[in-house]
């Protein structure tokens, strides 16, 4: 029998994963955005190893919204990152300061 | 060790490899297959917790559509690679510091504590059991209307996507269908009125039956 804590455990590494994904990839938009799925898949992994654990299927049911709005998230995030690059020809974070005083 | 646990370390291993991956190589193209992989593995684990619906959820709307997307995309754009590497070995240290604190505390706080009491012994589900069945029972009784809410914000996205990325180029051409619709027989067609004459033996012509039509100019 697997322990929940391993599962948690997985869960808390791919959220690190993430995070360092972030720090690393500060200038690439794309690789950013890639980051932020896997936060969101560690977070689901945590939701649905409870739901399993608690024999309750709430948890699997909150998965089931947050993948549908994280799907919403990204084709819009992409959207965005299009009109970006066809107005500034790139995708670096640092260029993209018009607004900065 | 059952097989249920190898399964388990085997594909959490290729998660973790798979992540680790996303955002250390240097070619997006990879980077997002890496990603393509994690989500499968992440299926992968999500059946060995008896999340059947999920995991295929996960594999049709992420690998087959949403990572498709990240490809398309990918491949659009032309990026300056070595721009966007610059700073990558400057922020290692830190981020692999954040990283190794973050897994390091949550590790402490998880480890063991969660192996007792109601945690410990899960229901192993049978054949019967439809993983599918009882999450649909729940979403369309007591979650209904956030069910709702969620096909409104899908329909938003939707129309924010295609109103985001549609551009009108100067020198296209574009039909009106306002225009096309309210188009009258009057403005296209035009009834020339001329007398019918038969060459040889020349009869007094009757009134022509056109008249209720207008006549244009």
């Amino acid at each position: 029998m697997i322990p929940l804590s391993h599962y948690l455990i997985l869960g808390a590494v791919l959220f690190s994963i993430g995070v360092v994904g972030i720090f690393l990839n500060r200038k690439n938009l794309v690789i950013l955005l890639m980051s932020i799925e896997l936060l969101l898949l560690a977070v689901n992994i945590n939701f649905v190893a409870f739901s399993h654990y608690l024999a309750d299927i709430a948890g699997q049911v909150f998965v089931f919204f947050i993948l549908t709005v994280a799907a919403a998230e990204i084709s819009i995030g992409l959207a965005i990152l299009i009109v970006l690059f066809r107005s500034r020809q790139t995708i670096n974070v640092d260029q993209l300061d018009s607004l900065k005083g | 060790m059952t097989f249920l646990q190898f399964a388990f370390y085997v594909f959490g291993a290729a998660l973790v490899f798979a992540a680790g991956m996303v955002v250390t190589i240097r070619n997006p193209v990879k980077s997002a297959l890496f990603l393509v992989l994690a989500f499968f593995s992440a299926a992968c684990v999500w059946i060995t917790l008896q999340a059947e619906f999920l995991a295929i959820v996960l594999v049709l709307v992420y690998v087959g559509a949403v990572m498709v997307l990240f490809l398309f995309v990918v491949m659009m754009l032309d990026i300056d690679l070595a721009k966007l590497r610059a700073g990558f070995t400057r922020y290692l240290p830190i981020g692999g510091l954040v990283a190794v604190l973050l897994v390091a505390e949550i590790a402490l706080v998880m480890y063991g504590s969660f192996d007792t009491g109601e945690y410990r012994a899960p229901v192993a589900y049978g054949v019967e059991y439809s993983n599918t069945e009882a999450l649909g029972a729940q979403i369309y009784t007591q979650y209904v209307y956030a069910f709702e809410i969620a096909a409104l914000i899908l329909l938003v996205a939707i129309i924010a996507a295609i109103a985001l990325t549609m551009r009108r180029r100067p020198n296209n051409k574009y039909n009106n269908p306002s225009a096309q619709v309210r188009v009258k027989r009057a403005d296209r067609l035009r009834i020339v009125k001329m007398d019918s004459v038969l060459p040889t033996a020349p009869i007094s012509v009757t009134e022509p039956t056109t008249e209720s039509i207008p006549e244009q100019d």
